[in-house]
């Protein structure tokens, strides 16, 4: 017989502190989708797509019952579509946005990612028709995502590209001011983007990938700080193991739905995704993991320190549970989906000075941080430049993801609704980097070695 | 397949017996209990076998958690795996 109590601790886990499968997304190769007809190339995505992903949500949905765990997302990532967009013979290829979202609606699924490019070193035709399009793209699609990857370690950052972006991001704020600049909510700019990534907005669906996988993102903060909250007296070392065997579990329960999924769905089982990732409902925030390691709120200073030890602690407690993990694995930071961050902003305890630093030990980048409508394109790119640079030189991912707000101002606060949450505006330096952006050109990839 | 079911809140006369009966019903067979009183909670886990099954099994999922509304009780109705792949290397 199960032991009662690890029966009971599962079960707890569920339904008192949100411990959840965040997502089971099928990447799909589109690579054979290519034509010179945009017409004739969309359609074959639209097809290839509802083909493959047929069954996706109904076999997610039948887990969900039998195995009694809560699968919050269905989703697709796809072959970044720049690829798709240089075989055409047209300048706009925004048609690949709308019927991309055709093919989440008839397949009923929460998201699809893959209205990317990878320009980290350069732009080819299809790179630039894809980026030109993304406000128009973004702004007319419910559930497509974009991401564009500027950077990496072994190629440098593309000043160019990250000009683009600066601009970019404004135009898509500008275009969705009716409803508060959500468009920018579903675009992510990535230096050393991974390529197995379950998770939106970045997702999409590599070169080196197999037809096509199943990737499943999990997630639990809720869980963690439970468990910490019954050792208060516990020192850093058994605070740091017992997030370890916490992120196991959870791990553990990844790698089952997704070893169930890929075999019932009969395609390549990918990788597990053990991201703690939080929601706006209370007892799912990151933040609150910090405050229960000991510090009065996120932002105080120790807290770069704790979330460096969170995000290790997690990948070593993850790694053991699953024979691939992979994705963005560790500890988001997100603000307008953490309530716990969300406070710490509205009451001053966290700058997006330390949020930034605060990037450079946590899986991802600058996540969901509205500010100030006004923010000139230069400095949105600036943003860009100096998030970017943390992930090259640290040879980590990093992203940025930001809302200038159209129309509002430091004070104001921004609501999206559901796993998006709400935003309080953040204040951010407008000193000008308008001459080193305009620049353009390349910032040589670092050296590997000599590393102080 | 096997499946656990845990029953749990406030104690009351007939709850092994309404949920035995419900099992029984399903021709899901019950192979293990174990079953607890702490002051005035109450709390089981049974493992049942639902070879014998004919109806759907998240059907059978679907009306235990029915019950458990009915009778003011949380029953969760879970495969054996999703325990043995979190609890067991």
């Amino acid at each position: 017989m199960i032991d009662a109590y690890d029966v009971l601790e599962t079960i707890k886990m569920i339904e008192e502190e949100n411990l959840d499968i965040r997502t089971v997304t099928m990447g799909i190769s589109l690579s054979d989708c290519a034509s010179d007809s945009i017409e004739k190339s969309a359609n074959k995505v639209y097809d290839k797509i509802t083909k493959k992903a047929k069954k996706l949500v109904e076999t997610a949905n039948k887990i969900e019952r039998e195995y009694g765990i809560p699968i919050i997302n269905k989703r697709v990532s796809v072959t970044p579509i720049a690829q798709l967009a240089s075989a055409v013979e047209c300048e706009d290829v925004s048609l690949f946005a709308r019927k991309l979202q055709q093919a989440a609606d008839t397949l009923g699924i929460d998201f699809l990612g893959g209205y990317s490019a990878l320009v980290q070193k350069g732009m080819t035709k299809g790179d630039l028709r894809l980026i030109k399009s993304i406000p128009e793209a973004i702004s007319e699609t419910r559930c497509v995502c974009s991401s564009v990857n500027v950077g990496s370690t072994r190629a440098g950052l593309n000043m160019d590209a990250v000009k683009l972006m600066g601009e970019t991001v404004k135009e898509l704020a500008y275009i969705t001011r009716d409803n508060s600049s959500i468009g920018c909510a579903k675009l992510v700019v990535f230096a050393n983007a991974v390529e197995d990534n379950p998770f939106m907005a970045g997702a999409f669906h590599g070169a080196g990938e197999a037809e096509t996988v199943i990737n499943v993102g999990v997630s639990g903060p809720g869980v963690v700080k439970a468990a910490l909250s019954k050792a208060p007296d516990a020192d850093i070392t058994e605070v740091a193991e017992i997030i370890k065997k916490t992120a196991f579990k959870i791990t553990r329960m990844g790698q089952l739905v997704n070893r169930i999924a890929s075999e019932r769905l009969g395609v390549a089982s990918g990788i597990v995704d053990l991201s703690l990732a939080p929601t706006p409902a209370i007892g799912d925030s990151v933040a609150r993991i910090l405050e229960e390691i000991g510090l009065t709120h996120t932002g105080s200073a120790g807290t770069t320190a704790c979330l460096a030890m969170l995000n290790d602690a997690v990948k070593k407690g993850g790694v053991m549970a699953s024979s691939h993990v992979g994705g963005l694995s560790g500890a988001f930071i997100p603000v307008s989906e953490d309530e716990g961050m969300i406070e710490a902003v509205r009451m001053g305890a966290l700058s997006l000075e330390k949020l930034e630093a605060m990037t450079a030990v946590c899986s991802v980048g600058i996540d969901m941080i509205a500010v100030p409508g006004d923010t000139p394109a230069e400095v949105i790119s600036g943003l860009i430049a100096d998030e970017a640079m943390i992930g090259i030189i640290n040879s980590k991912t990093t992203a940025v993801r930001v809302i200038p707000a159209y129309g509002k101002t430091v004070g104001d606060e921004i609501s999206f609704g559901g796993l998006l949450g709400s935003a309080p505006i953040m204040k951010i330096s407008t000193e000008s980097p308008l001459k080193f952006i305009s620049r353009g050109g390349r910032i040589p990839a670092p050296i590997q070695s000599l590393k102080n | 397949m096997k499946a656990i079911i845990t029953v749990i809140g406030k104690d009351s006369v007939g709850i092994i017996a309404r949920v035995s009966a419900e099992c029984s019903s399903y021709k899901a067979n019950i192979l293990d209990i174990t079953q607890k009183v702490f002051t005035d909670t109450f709390a089981m886990i049974m493992m049942v076998d639902t070879a014998e099954m004919e109806a759907e099994f998240a059907d059978f999922a679907e009306h235990l958690e029915a019950i458990g509304k009915e009778l003011g009780l949380v029953i969760k109705v879970t495969h054996e795996d999703l325990f043995n792949s979190m609890h067991r290397i």
